[in-house]
């Protein structure tokens, strides 16, 4: 028997869809907001703490990269209420992916500190830059520079681990992909376009990331 | 029926471990010569073969490994075949796996300098020859510590594979967690059991980027 394609339910269900895609774009944008500025924090921490702060710091990157995400996301999931804090679905999947996020970002990030030769710090200090203009100017910007083209991959591969989010039942895309073929059993049909659209996103994501790169690095 | 956690439940959950493991090897099997055919293509001169290997990446890299798994699992009863989730799962990891090796791979194969392939062919290798004899063998080096690396993400990501019902590590462990109701205890186990896998792997690979960059 010949399976015959139905793709007719599922685009009735477009609204369903464009919602989840518009949940989708807003985790991945506060996810990369606050995954970065952990990052940033947990990478500084790993270069100019002190001992015992660098080694909190390269215990938390060891444990976040050698677990996976759906397990971390199930340990923020029903660790939080165990400690007496209640947050929605959607506040509880931006943290887990920040805190997963946290961890690629910061490896990415001391990697390009790290990349900044001393002789440059040692400019910046006979020019008589203060501590703060230093880490900025000379060792920050030029190091995310460097890294640049790494750690936007890992926001367009968070972007696309955003549908595991959806393990904990967050009303992202992937989680209107179910519900949608719960309703009309196309599941194949459903998974093809929900497959589709997160491929345009990433295309989308890597085009508008290479924009930025020349507006932010632009001499 | 609820019951207590107990001594027996942190033992399934090692011998679960295994078919994470087995799932990791079936994606390799699967992901490895498909990643070496696209990482051939995608060195080759002519532009229309890179362009293939690089939409083939790009496609593989865009779509979320959640969704293969499902296009899979519900791809091959469009076909009338039924096959077991573990089988399913395999596929999905083998596309997987190649989009990313294959990516990997090629970046190595590039990296050998140029001279290596004029030197071979001026002695009448065919391409798959220049490959087999002078490229692959230095490319190999190069590859390895990204390689191991890769094989974390593997192993980490075959957790997706519960979403389909293949009882792996993570499966056992929602399993254990439902009918205990112990969620936080059980997924610490579940990641614990991860992280003795996965940290070996990359201190290894961490060596061998070392090793290699100590080298030259």
């Amino acid at each position: 028997m010949a399976y015959s394609f139905n793709f007719r339910d599922v685009f009735a269900a477009k609204d369903a869809l464009l919602d989840g895609l518009a949940l989708t774009l807003q985790l991945t944008a506060t996810t990369i907001v606050f995954g970065f500025l952990i990052g940033l924090g947990v990478a500084a921490t790993a270069v100019y703490g002190s001992r015992w702060a660098k080694r909190a710091a390269h215990a938390y990157v060891e444990i976040i990269r050698n677990t996976p995400l759906i397990v971390q996301l199930f340990v923020v999931f029903f660790g939080l209420p165990s400690v007496g804090i209640k947050l929605g679905v959607f506040t509880v999947a931006t943290i887990g992916l920040a805190i997963n996020l946290g961890a690629y970002a910061a490896e990415i990030i001391r990697a390009g500190i790290e990349s900044i030769p001393r002789s440059q710090v040692e400019a910046g200090i006979s020019l008589g830059f203060t501590r703060t203009q230093i880490f900025r100017h000379v060792v920050l910007v030029p190091a995310l520079k460097n890294v640049y083209p790494s750690l936007m991959s890992q926001f367009v591969l968070l972007m696309l681990a955003t549908s595991v989010a959806s393990q904990i039942a967050a009303p992202e895309l992937f989680y209107a992909g179910s519900i949608i073929q719960s309703r009309t059993y196309r599941d194949f049909e459903v998974y093809t376009v929900i497959a589709v659209v997160y491929l345009a996103l990433a295309i989308l994501l890597r085009m508008l990331f290479a924009v930025a790169h020349r507006l932010v690095f632009r001499r | 029926m609820i019951r207590d956690l107990s001594w027996i439940d942190p033992l399934y959950l090692v011998l679960a471990l295994r078919w994470t493991l087995g799932l990791t090897v079936l994606a390799l099997l699967g992901g490895a010569p498909l990643g070496l055919i696209v990482a051939a293509v995608g060195s080759m001169h002519r532009p229309a073969a890179r362009w293939l290997a690089r939409g083939y990446v790009g496609v593989v890299q865009g779509i979320p490994l959640l969704a293969w798994l499902f296009l899979f699992f519900f791809g091959f009863p469009i076909f009338g075949i039924e096959v077991p989730a573990w089988l399913a799962a395999s596929f999905a990891f083998s596309v997987y796996a190649s989009g990313f090796l294959g990516e990997i791979w090629r970046g190595a194969i590039q990296s050998i300098p140029r001279t290596q392939w004029e030197a071979s062919v001026s002695i009448g290798m065919s391409y798959v020859e220049q490959l087999r004899h002078v490229i692959i063998p230095q490319a190999v080096r190069i590859a390895t510590p990204p390689t191991v690396g890769f094989m974390v993400q593997l192993v980490k990501n075959t957790s997706l594979a519960s979403v389909i019902g293949f009882v792996e590590l993570t499966r056992e462990g929602q399993m254990t967690a439902a009918a205990t109701l112990a969620q936080l205890p059980v997924y610490l186990m579940v990641g614990a059991l991860y992280f003795v896998v996965c940290y070996p792997l990359t201190t290894f690979s961490r060596v061998l980027e070392r090793r290699l960059h100590g080298v030259r």
